[in-house]
Formats: C-alpha cells, sequence, structure tokens
C-alpha cells in the first residue's frame, strides 16, 4: 500500500492535466514511473478479478475465488503466475471497453508437496468464467509446458461456457484445448476438478483427462442444461438431478468422485497428486513408509467367509494390505462390484483392482469392466505397478448386459490388462471362475507373479452350474457329482499344478510376498511390438 | 489332527463346499505351527503346554500332574469363556473338545481345542442350546466331563441330568443344586431356611401383567421384575410405577422365553442406591467349601456389569467373614459341589441381602483368581472328577487388588453401550503392560456379530493395591488397539480415571449419577485440550513433512526445502456438534530438523512433542512437555486426523493456516430432521412392527422393536404424527442407521 501510494503520489505531482513533458530526460524518468505505476495497477486489478462485488457473490454461493482456490491447492508461495496481462481482443458489443487483466481464467505452476504441477483456474467472476480466445491460449500455454518438462495438469473447473461476443473464436478456443488434452493424454497425468457450472462444449476437456472430481451441491456437468433440455424433449429435471455430483459419480460415472465442499475438494487434490508420477517417463513415486513391509496381517487369515456363497468386503482386504490403511479411492459410488485407487507399498505407489464380493457378488458387468479398464490404463501409461485382487464368479448374464454390449464392453478390461506392460501382481482370494478369471490379470495375460489364497477356486464355473451341464441326464446324482466337481475343482490345486499360478500363500503374508515381488519387479522391462496405437474396442 | 467336522453335524447351507473348506483350514492350521503347539499338549510326557493367562499367577494349588484326572473334555461353549477353559485344561494335560456354530467354525476356540464338532447354524438356539446335538457330540468324541462355562447350558438341569444319564460329568454342581438355586423362587425359600440376610419380596411366581401390578403395590415401589431363569440382566426391569410394571412384566417375560426358554416371573423389592457384591464359593463333593473374598460388581449399566473389582473397597474384615460364612452356609445347604457364586445387594450401612446364587462360573472369576491365586476352573475340573479340595479356609489368600474392565462392542454414547458389530480390522491387547490379563475369544480379523455376546475382552490388571490396579488399568485402555467396531473404551477408560471411583464410592447408580446426560466423552482441562491440539498438530506436520520425503523423484530437486526445517501453520479445532467450537491456531516446527522432535506454539506457549511420531504404528508413546502420553492414530485425512486421548477418540480439525478464512464460506450440509423419522440406532433384527401407513401416532408411542444380543429395544416416535412410510418388516435384519419409519 506504502508503494502504491508513493507511485500515486508521483503520478498526481508530475502529470498535470494535458501538459506535455518539459525536457526528454524527465519525459524518460517520468515515463518509467507511469509504466511502473501501471504494472502495480494491473496487477492489483487481476489480483482482484471481476472485481469485489462478484467475489462476494461468489462467496455466498459457497464457492472460492480462482485464485482462492489456486492458494488452497499449492504448496504456500510457491505459484508462478503465466499471463497475467492478457487480455481478450474482442471489439463487439462494446467488449473493447470491458477489459479485465487476465481475462477469466488464471494460469502458472506451483508446487505440490515440493513436485512442479502446471494448473489452470477458471475465474467465474469475470464473465462468469467463460471461454474466449485468449482464455484459451493461457490454458493450451501452459499445458504445453507440462508437456515440455513432464509435469501434470490440474484444471479447476468453473465457467458458464462460450464466450458468446466472440462467436467462433471460442470454439476455436474449446478445439485447442481438446487437441492439446488429447496431446498430453499418457504423457503427464491430468486432472480436472469441477467446482462450478460445466456445460455444453466445456465439458469434453475434463472427459478427456485422466480423471473428474467434482464439487456436491455446487457443480454441474452437462451437455445441454435443463432449459434445452425441457424445449427440445419436454423433460422436467432440476440441474441437479440431470448433472450434479450425485448423477455423474453413481450413476453416469463421468465424475472419479465428488467431494463436500472446495475445500474438502483441494486438500484432497493434493493427497491424490502425491501418489501420481509426474510423467510417463518418471518411476512410480516411493514416498518415505512408516509401515514395515513385513507386516504380518492376521485379520486376513478369516477375511474370506467360510461359506463360499458369502460376501465380503474387498475394500477390507485393500485396507489392511496396503501402507496404514490409506486408500485414494477412484469411483467409489459407481459400479461397486470392482474397488479401484491408489496405495501405497513400501511407500511405492501401486494401482489396486478388486472385485468385491459385496457389491452384485463382484461379477463383472459393463459398467466395472469399464471402469477397470480405464484405471489400468492410467496405471499402464504412468508406470504405476498394478495388484489385482480377484473374487470373480464371472461376466453378469442377462438380455440387459448382452444388449448394451457385454461382450465389447467386457473386452476393454481385457484389452487393458493384456496391454499392461508394468508389474502385475495378481492375488485370487477366492472364486475366479470362467472368462473372467482370464481376464483378471491372469497368468495367461503376462501376470508377473499370480498367487492364490488357500479359499481360491480356480474354475470355468460354479459346481452347480458345471453339474447341470456336465450330468443333466443324471439329475438324481446332482448332490453327489457336486461334491464330486468340489472336490476336483473347488481349491487352488488345478491352476497350482499346471502353474497357473505360482504359489498358494498364506494370506497374512501377502503384503510381505507383494512389497518383496515389487521391489524384485522394480526392474522389469518389457515392451510391447511397436505400432501406432493398438485398437481397443471403446 | 483328528478334527472331526463330519457331514452329519453338517448344518450350514452347503455342506459340499463347507467341508472341503474345513479341510483347507486344517491344512492352513498346520502351516501356521497349530500343529507344533498340539503334538505337545497331547504327548504323554508331563510337561503340557500351558497357556493360560496370567499363568504365572497360580501358586496357591498349583496343578498336581500325578493325579488322576479326565481325559478328555468337551466345553459346550464359545467365545473368551470356552479359551479359557481350553487352556486350562490343556494346562492339565486333558485333550479337549470345541462345538462351535458354522459361523465360527474358524473362531479362536475352535482352533485351541484338540477337536471342534459344528453343532449348527449362528442362532444360539440352534447350535449352542441344542442339548441333543451337544449330547451327541459328547457321545462321539468320547469326552467324560462336559465344561459348560456361563450362559447357554451352563444352568441347564435337564443338560446337567441328561449327562448323569450316559455318564458324563457335568463340570458345575449337582442338577439339583442347579435346580435348587438356578430358580429364584425357590433358591429364597432355601435361603430364608438356611437364615440368610433376606430383601423383602413376593414369594412365588408372578402369573400375568394384573398380577404384577398388584403385588408391586403391595411391596411398594420401586420393584424389580425379573426372569426366574434369568441372570446377566436379561429379563430383568425395575418399575417405579404400574404403568411400567406393565411394560417391564410383558418384555422381561419376551425376553425370557427367548433367552432362558423359560418365562417365570417374580417380583422383588428394588433396593436403591444399593452396592451388588458378591461372594465367590468352591465346594467340592466331599462336603468341603471354602468362600473365596468378594468381588464388587457395583458399575453396572441396565443391569449388566461394566467394571468389577476384588477385594471391594467397602466391605470390612468381619463383614467380609459374615458373607464368607453365609456363602458357605447356603452352599451347604443345598449340597453345593462346584465354584459357585452368592450374589449380595448391600445397602450404605453394610447390610447385605441375599440377591441370588449362580450356579456357575462367572463371567468376573479372573479378578477373584489375581487375588488368591487360585485357578478357579482347574478347582472345577478337580472336584468335577471327584477329588477333595487341597486348601483349607485359612489357606485361600487375599493378595494384592484385581480390576476387571468388560470390553464390549458397543456405543457407549448411547445408554451407556448399545451393541455394535463389525469386523475387527485392527486388534492389538495391551499385554505388554505388566499385571494385565486379557481373556478374549477373539483376534484381528474376528466378526462380531449379532448372533451372540458383544463381549470383545475381560480386561484384568492386578496391583498391590487399588490405586497400583487401577493405574495399570489406564494404562492398559490407552494401550489396547481396536478398529472396525465401535467399543466401550471412551467410557470404561473414563472411569477409571473418575473422582468418585477413584475413591471408592460407588453404587449401582454410579452411571447414571456420574453421567446424568449419557456419557459424552471425556472432558478435558484446558492444559489437556492443549496437549491434544498440539499431538494432533505435530502428528499432522510430519504427516505433511512426509509427503514430500520421497525416495525416487530426483528431477528438479535443485530447489529442495527440507520439510523438516520449516514451520507448519494451522488452526486446529475439536468440533463440537451443534454448537460453535473453539479454533485454536498452532505453528508447528521441528527442534533441529529432528522428526521426533516437534515444538508446538499454541495460546502463547511452547508444548513439546517428542517421540517416535510412526503414522503406521497403532499405538504411538509421546511425550508432551516430558510427560509420557499414549496415543492412537484412528483415521487421518486430508485436514483431518483422530487421535485416542484417554480412551476417547478426537476428531481434530487441522486446516493449513490460510484455509480458515475460507471455511467460512463453505455451506453448511442440510441435515435430515431426525424427529420425523425412525433410524435404527443399531444393528439387529426386527422383533415387532406396531404401526403401518397411515397410522395417527403420538410423541413417545413406541413404533418398532428391535433385538439385538438378546436384548429388546423399544424404538419411539419423536414427534405426533401420520406414517408415512414403514420400510421394514418383523424378523428382517437391519444396519445402524438404516431407516426404518418415517413420519408426516
Amino acid at each position: 500500500i506504502k508503494m502504491l501510494s508513493r507511485y500515486a503520489r508521483s503520478a498526481i505531482f508530475s502529470l498535470p492535466r494535458g501538459m506535455q513533458m518539459a525536457t526528454r530526460a524527465t519525459s524518460s524518468i517520468q515515463h518509467t514511473l507511469k509504466v511502473a505505476e501501471k504494472i502495480e495497477k494491473t496487477r492489483e486489478k487481476a489480483l482482484l478479478g471481476g472485481g469485489q462485488k462478484r467475489i462476494d457473490a461468489q462467496h455466498k454461493r459457497g464457492k472460492l475465488t480462482a485464485r482462492e482456490r489456486i492458494e488452497l491447492l499449492v504448496d504456500p508461495g510457491s505459484f508462478r503466475e503465466y499471463d497475467m496481462f492478457a487480455e481478450h481482443t474482442c471489439t463487439d458489443f462494446g467488449m473493447q471497453k470491458e477489459k479485465y487483466p487476465g481475462d477469466s481464467v488464471v494460469t502458472g505452476r506451483a508446487q505440490i508437496a515440493g513436485r512442479t504441477v502446471f494448473l489452470f483456474s477458471q475465474d467465474f467472476t469475470v464473465f462468469g468464467g467463460s471461454l474466449s480466445s485468449i482464455h484459451a491460449k493461457k490454458i493450451v500455454k501452459i499445458m504445453k509446458d507440462a508437456m515440455l518438462v513432464g509435469a501434470p495438469v490440474i484444471g479447476l473447473n468453473d465457467s458458464g461456457g462460450a464466450r458468446i461476443q466472440e462467436g467462433v473464436e471460442s470454439l476455436a478456443g474449446y478445439a485447442d484445448i481438446f487437441q492439446a488434452n488429447v496431446m498430453a493424454s499418457g504423457v503427464v497425468p491430468q486432472i480436472s476438478l469441477i467446482m462450478g457450472p460445466c456445460a455444453g462444449g466445456a465439458v469434453y476437456s475434463p472427459a478427456l483427462t485422466d480423471f473428474t472430481f467434482m464439487v456436491r451441491d455446487s457443480s454441474y456437468l452437462f451437455i445441454t442444461g435443463p432449459d434445452v433440455v425441457k424445449a427440445v424433449t419436454n423433460e422436467e429435471v432440476t440441474q441437479e438431478e440431470l448433472g450434479g455430483a450425485k448423477t455423474h459419480t453413481v450413476t453416469s460415472g463421468v465424475a472419479h468422485g465428488a467431494f463436500e465442499n472446495d475445500v474438502d475438494a483441494l486438500m484432497n487434490m493434493r493427497e491424490l497428486f502425491n501418489y501420481l508420477p509426474l510423467s510417463n517417463t518418471d518411476a512410480s513415486p516411493i514416498r518415505a513408509c512408516d509401515d514395515p513391509w513385513y507386516r504380518v496381517v492376521p485379520s486376513l487369515d478369516t477375511v474370506v467367509p467360510l461359506e463360499s456363497t458369502a460376501a465380503y468386503n474387498m475394500k477390507d482386504v485393500v485396507l489392511s494390505l496396503v501402507d496404514e490403511g490409506d486408500f485414494f479411492e477412484i469411483m467409489p459410488d459407481y459400479a461397486k462390484n470392482i474397488v479401484v485407487g491408489f496405495a501405497r507399498m513400501n511407500g511405492r505407489t501401486v494401482g489396486v483392482v478388486g472385485n468385491n464380493p459385496k457389491f452384485a457378488a463382484g461379477c463383472l458387468d459393463i459398467n466395472s469392466s469399464i471402469k477397470g479398464a480405464r484405471f489400468v490404463r492410467f496405471c499402464d501409461a504412468f508406470n504405476i505397478p498394478i495388484i489385482t485382487l480377484v473374487d470373480v464368479p464371472g461376466f453378469l448374464p442377462g438380455t440387459a448386459q448382452e444388449y448394451g454390449g457385454i461382450i465389447r464392453h467386457g473386452a476393454k478390461l481385457l484389452y487393458a490388462y493384456a496391454e499392461a506392460t508394468v508389474p502385475k501382481i495378481t492375488v485370487i482370494t477366492r472364486k475366479a471362475f470362467g472368462g473372467a478369471y482370464d481376464v483378471m490379470a491372469s497368468k495367461h495375460l503376462r501376470g508377473d507373479l499370480n498367487y492364490a489364497w488357500p479359499t481360491a477356486e480356480v474354475a470355468v464355473m460354479g459346481a452347480k452350474g458345471a453339474v447341470s451341464i456336465l450330468f443333466r441326464n443324471d439329475k438324481e446324482n446332482a448332490v453327489k457329482h457336486e461334491e464330486e466337481y468340489t472336490e476336483l475343482f473347488s481349491n487352488p490345486f488345478p491352476a497350482a499344478v499346471r502353474g497357473f499360478v505360482d504359489d498358494i500363500i498364506i494370506p497374512s503374508e501377502t503384503r510381505r510376498r507383494i512389497c518383496e515381488d515389487l521391489n524384485m519387479l522394480e526392474s522389469k522391462k518389457l515392451k510391447n511390438p511397436k505400432k501406432k496405437h493398438g485398437n481397443i474396442p471403446l | 489332527t483328528q478334527r472331526t467336522s463330519s457331514s452329519r453335524f453338517a448344518c450350514c447351507r452347503s455342506p459340499v463346499s463347507y467341508s472341503m473348506r474345513v479341510l483347507a483350514c486344517v491344512r492352513f492350521a498346520a502351516h501356521k505351527g497349530f500343529g507344533q503347539v498340539r503334538l505337545a499338549s497331547t504327548s504323554s510326557q508331563k510337561k503340557y503346554v500351558d497357556l493360560r493367562e496370567d499363568r504365572a499367577i497360580y501358586t496357591t494349588d498349583p496343578i498336581n500332574y500325578d493325579e488322576p484326572k479326565f481325559d478328555k473334555i468337551l466345553i459346550a461353549n464359545r467365545g473368551e469363556i470356552a479359551c479359557r477353559v481350553i487352556k486350562t485344561a490343556r494346562a492339565m494335560g486333558i485333550k479337549t473338545v470345541a462345538v462351535h456354530s458354522d459361523v465360527d467354525s474358524n473362531s479362536l476356540h475352535v482352533r485351541l481345542a484338540d477337536e471342534a464338532v459344528c453343532v449348527g447354524p449362528a442362532p444360539t438356539n440352534q447350535s449352542y442350546l441344542r442339548v441333543d446335538k451337544i449330547l451327541q457330540a459328547v457321545k462321539d468324541t468320547g469326552a467324560q466331563a462336559v465344561h459348560p462355562g456361563y450362559g447357554f447350558l451352563s444352568e441347564n438341569t435337564h443338560f446337567a441330568a441328561d449327562l448323569e444319564k450316559i455318564g458324563v460329568k457335568f463340570v458345575g454342581p449337582n442338577s439339583k443344586a442347579i435346580l435348587d438355586m438356578g430358580d429364584k423362587i425357590n433358591s429364597k425359600k432355601i435361603a430364608a431356611a438356611a437364615k440368610i440376610n433376606m430383601i423383602p419380596g413376593f414369594d412365588g411366581e408372578i402369573a400375568d401383567e394384573d398380577m404384577c401390578v398388584k403385588v408391586a403395590n403391595d411391596i411398594g415401589y420401586p420393584v424389580m421384575i425379573k426372569a426366574s431363569a434369568g441372570g446377566g440382566g436379561k429379563g430383568m426391569r425395575i418399575a417405579w410405577n404400574d404403568k411400567e410394571a406393565r411394560e417391564g412384566y410383558s418384555l422381561s417375560k419376551q425376553e425370557a422365553a427367548s433367552s432362558f426358554g423359560d418365562d417365570r416371573m417374580l417380583v422383588e423389592k428394588f433396593i436403591d442406591n444399593p452396592r451388588h457384591i458378591e461372594m465367590q464359593v468352591l465346594c467340592d463333593k466331599h462336603g468341603n467349601s471354602l468362600w473365596l473374598n468378594e468381588r464388587e460388581c457395583s458399575i453396572q449399566r441396565r443391569n449388566q456389569k461394566v467394571i468389577e473389582e476384588a477385594p471391594s473397597s467397602f466391605v470390612t474384615p468381619e463383614m467380609r467373614r459374615a458373607m464368607g460364612e453365609q456363602s458357605v452356609q447356603l452352599a451347604r445347604a443345598v449340597g453345593y459341589d462346584s465354584a459357585g457364586t452368592v450374589e449380595f445387594l448391600v445397602d450404605g450401612k453394610r447390610n447385605f441381602y441375599f440377591l441370588e446364587m449362580n450356579t456357575r462360573l462367572q463371567v468376573e472369576h479372573p479378578i477373584t483368581e489375581s487375588i488368591t491365586g487360585i485357578d478357579i476352573v482347574q478347582q472345577m475340573l478337580r472336584v468335577s472328577y471327584g477329588h477333595k479340595l487341597n486348601i483349607s479356609q485359612k489357606e485361600v489368600p487375599l493378595q494384592g487388588w484385581a480390576f476387571e474392565s468388560r470390553v464390549y462392542a458397543e456405543d457407549p454414547y448411547k445408554g451407556f453401550g448399545l451393541p455394535s458389530v463389525g469386523r475387527l480390522s485392527k486388534y492389538v491387547e495391551p499385554n505388554h503392560i505388566t499385571g494385565v490379563r486379557c481373556d478374549s475369544g477373539i483376534r484381528e480379523g474376528s466378526e462380531i456379530s449379532i448372533y451372540y455376546d458383544p463381549l470383545i475382552c475381560k480386561l484384568v490388571t492386578h496391583g498391590k493395591d487399588r490405586a497400583t490396579a487401577l493405574a495399570r488399568m489406564r494404562d492398559a485402555l490407552d494401550g489396547y488397539v481396536i478398529r472396525g467396531v465401535t467399543h466401550n473404551i471412551p467410557l470404561l477408560r473414563d472411569i477409571c480415571q473418575e473422582q468418585r471411583f477413584n475413591e471408592g464410592r460407588i453404587t449401582t447408580k454410579y452411571l447414571p449419577e456420574v453421567y446424568p446426560e449419557g456419557f459424552q466423552g471425556a472432558t478435558l482441562t484446558q492444559e489437556e485440550e492443549e496437549t491434544v491440539l498440539s499431538m494432533a498438530a505435530a502428528l499432522n506436520a510430519r504427516k505433511i513433512a512426509r509427503s514430500k520425503q520421497f525416495k525416487n523423484q530426483s528431477r528438479q530437486q535443485s530447489t529442495y526445502v527440507d520439510p523438516y526445517k520449516m514451520t507448519f501453520k494451522f488452526v486446529t479445532e475439536i468440533p463440537v456438534e451443534d454448537r460453535e467450537s473453539k479454533k485454536v491456531a498452532v505453528a508447528v516446527s521441528f527442534h533441529n530438523g529432528d522428526e521426533k522432535e516437534a515444538r508446538v506454539t499454541i495460546n502463547g506457549k511452547t508444548v513439546s512433542i517428542s517421540g517416535d511420531m510412526n503414522l503406521a504404528q497403532p499405538i504411538i508413546d509421546l511425550k508432551a512437555n516430558g510427560k509420557e502420553v499414549t496415543t492412537q492414530i484412528v483415521s487421518k485425512k486430508a485436514g483431518e486426523i483422530t487421535v485416542v486421548y484417554k480412551g476417547t477418540n478426537f476428531k481434530v480439525k487441522v486446516l493449513p493456516e490460510h484455509a480458515v478464512d475460507y471455511v467460512k464460506h463453505m455451506k453448511p450440509k442440510p441435515k435430515l430432521d431426525l424427529s420425523s423419522v425412525v433410524l435404527s440406532p443399531m444393528p439387529g433384527a426386527i422383533k415387532s412392527v406396531a404401526v403401518k401407513v397411515g397410522d395417527m401416532v403420538s410423541e413417545g408411542q413406541q413404533l418398532i422393536v428391535i433385538e439385538a444380543m438378546k436384548m429388546q429395544n423399544g424404538l419411539h416416535a419423536a414427534k405426533t404424527g401420520k406414517v408415512k412410510n414403514v420400510t421394514v418388516k418383523e424378523g428382517q435384519t437391519v444396519d445402524e442407521g438404516e431407516l426404518l419409519v418415517e413420519l408426516e
């Protein structure tokens, strides 16, 4: 403030209205001071975004401003802003009179727990965060820089949509971002956090990134809003029902998670970031770890119920297996029959995939296949080893699934696992039936270490189903045949004698074994044949 | 390994897969080294494996290996008491047979026993209470005696008589003594005849509600309505007026029918503000009888014991002798020939009245063992075999003091304990502390289910005097790690440091008097609160610092700042429900960059938190300004860390300083209006639904009865209104927090 007032004073004294400078030297000094003042003033203006009134309105909605969000997300004092002085170039509809330094997005780089991140944060207080040409250019610039050095990009989305005044320029801006998203995909991790409205074309940028998270009750994602929906299909729907956090985390699977509010969401992004490698050329991070790698986990010895049809929660297995029970679950509310997420084993980030018998018996269906496949591909792209916990009774049968294309979607998970070259460690905790056995990181799909617990049953199908086919003409002795089949197949031996599982291990020692294996697999070298890209059944 | 789980006892829905699994278990057990223990115990050598808890204390009458004994016994029980009996039997060189329900197939008592027999599915009336199946198991395994533990068949005269018929010993008193004493009406008559001090009451069975009300009025309120066959607080209610007498009578009767299969009820004068003190007796078949000193069991809730101690701080030596002698007098009068307990109510003037006699091993027997050095189970097995007691009354010691805390899976914040269920995802007993004994039947990974008693462990501490034993109890509770189920340690720990309890000024009304609003968690002094906040802040600082400690991130490291040389500024807060909580600014730095030495500035003071701030270990021993503190990290999330202090969980918000200004803009989430819904307070089964959609209900009206752990709980309407929705049916099982009834 002191600095400012000095500039302000000098401006008043040295610049009487309409007077010309007396000498060249004075003019030069005046000019320098004037510029310095202008820089300062512009910076001040930029920091206020759309002005105090709009900031207050933003707060009233329970939302933070673009800059406040950045402050919460990154290490204190580490934010280096880019393009604070950029302005839009639109002259239509009187837009030339209304300019804000930096326009409707704040971009730059910073550090999260000491590691570089590039980020943009859309400013709803400036033109409702609408996307202008310069807005897009700012975003594309940091994305390119991120790729250049290999650092993740986090986008904080809060935008009303395209800058209509700019017309096609705005659309071009979107396309530039989409292109940059696609180029960066698989090179650096990209995370989108939806913290306000995100509608129309704008939704496709988050959709192209690796992870999309939302804030409950204040963020919306949809192609067209409720008004248009009403006009076109005569369907009455609220914003929340159409594209709220609940819709996208439970029903559509568009978002990978939701948080209570802005503060909660940003604090959690820091946690997630800590798991991720910076780029596809970096190894999976290893962080200091307090949890001994050789820790025995007694609770795993009894986690699988004695009754082979009884349910249990695979998340119990995950939480007791991983370092300190820290598990960042991805899509916790969608397709709950598969659990995916990040954890650490002896400090090293791993991706965990597990069928969860607690929901739909842990079967693979369309949604769980897609959820699993996308996660496996992310891990493979960024060198994160994959731990697969298998208890799967098979693919879900029925017309709903067949009509929905379970064949095509199930193939995605198969493709993802088969293609993955990162260390793959698989533990069959109980059922591994039929084609689903093959899919779940089996030995046949280049699993590095495949284990079975004593409760494992690797078979084409369960006893009842098998007997009804094998002995369809001998219904009287069905029980006897079932007993015989169970004796033969409902145990780990058929797989173990063929080398399809490398060992039958005691559940309580699983952590220790996996940590040893990850250590060994650190130097794993496996490359797929050179190709432009594979053709995953999308 | 001779594990008999033949398909004859097959009880689960798919016998085929079950037997396969048991095979797998056996294989697996052998692998784990259980096989070795078993070999040692079944060898003909006289060195037996002694796995008894706190075995070093049993010095008064140690095991005599030359004495004849049973070859094999069956334990008709489950959980901790089955484990307890098995351990002594093994130490004596007796082979053991466990019985179990199908869900218990993998439980600890099954693992400890030499043989195991499955006797049915989970519900107790289809397994542990099935006399026929247990008799069959006895025959099949050739067991010579059956120890019934407590509960289940321990006071079932038919069972004892049936065993006698097939020439198998019942490890307990003869069936006549059980019959005489087990029946409360009959026992009173006998006790009165034996000149034991009696409470005024009605001498006989109560036929119906009307009679209950009439008798209650005759004796004068308050009265106690209880099941003739009851015990352990089940089938028991206190009534202060006619309405309560009616309601209590029918509820208790139902509970009695389902718990004991005997719904005869009786009524007696309820002595207000009494102490509950009981005397352990031990008798043989040769007319010898001993009293093993008293236990004070006054700390109760809903007539279930919470903390017991031996001896009682209220009992004088003269009174002890009088109680002991009356107890032995009663035992002789009924021809008692095993271990038993005579319960007394004691008023403020040290008058004691006979309450009942429990003709079984009591839950709280370990505290008596601690102060006498006598293994009561060993003596029960000896006298049941026919041996004489080796010790005389003069030789019964009274050494030191012992406490027992009953660690239950229940929520102490709801009525001092509502049952909870779950899987013990983490479980560590405080056995590292001197003088601690843990009698439990569970281990990490065990499931606490709605079918059985929610007892996790009987935590016993012993010391040279009351203060030492109590200090050890506090340490033991601080070092006890239980995750996955809600448990009552917060309450136990709070009682252990409460002044009245420490002074021994207790009655059976202790809990409602000390916690008139119900238990609300430990209350902290300013200094204690600063300790909790400092610990939480230091641990959170360590967590944030550690998140920068990468081992393989070599790029862009030239500007790396050692996180342990930074200062972390937080605003901490212990949120309190329904009101504004205090926000406290703290700054954490690590002294000389040492991650074991945190300095926390709080309220203008500096608190040093030192020690290994290991974020993975279940128990963290720290020093706060040099004073030892034991804490546990229950959970750590972004911006929130939950630590345990003095038994209570404190969910501490630890936000970066700059985040605090922003939190105020966050909108509170709308809360469910709790007055118009009835939620299940605990997991359990719906016993009855009294309303249907469209019914008008008035405030306080009972809508639903839910049963869990054999206790029935009525759920009432919180306001007057019309029933909009009923989501449950009779017999359905529900989870905690499930919506049951919605009002308009």
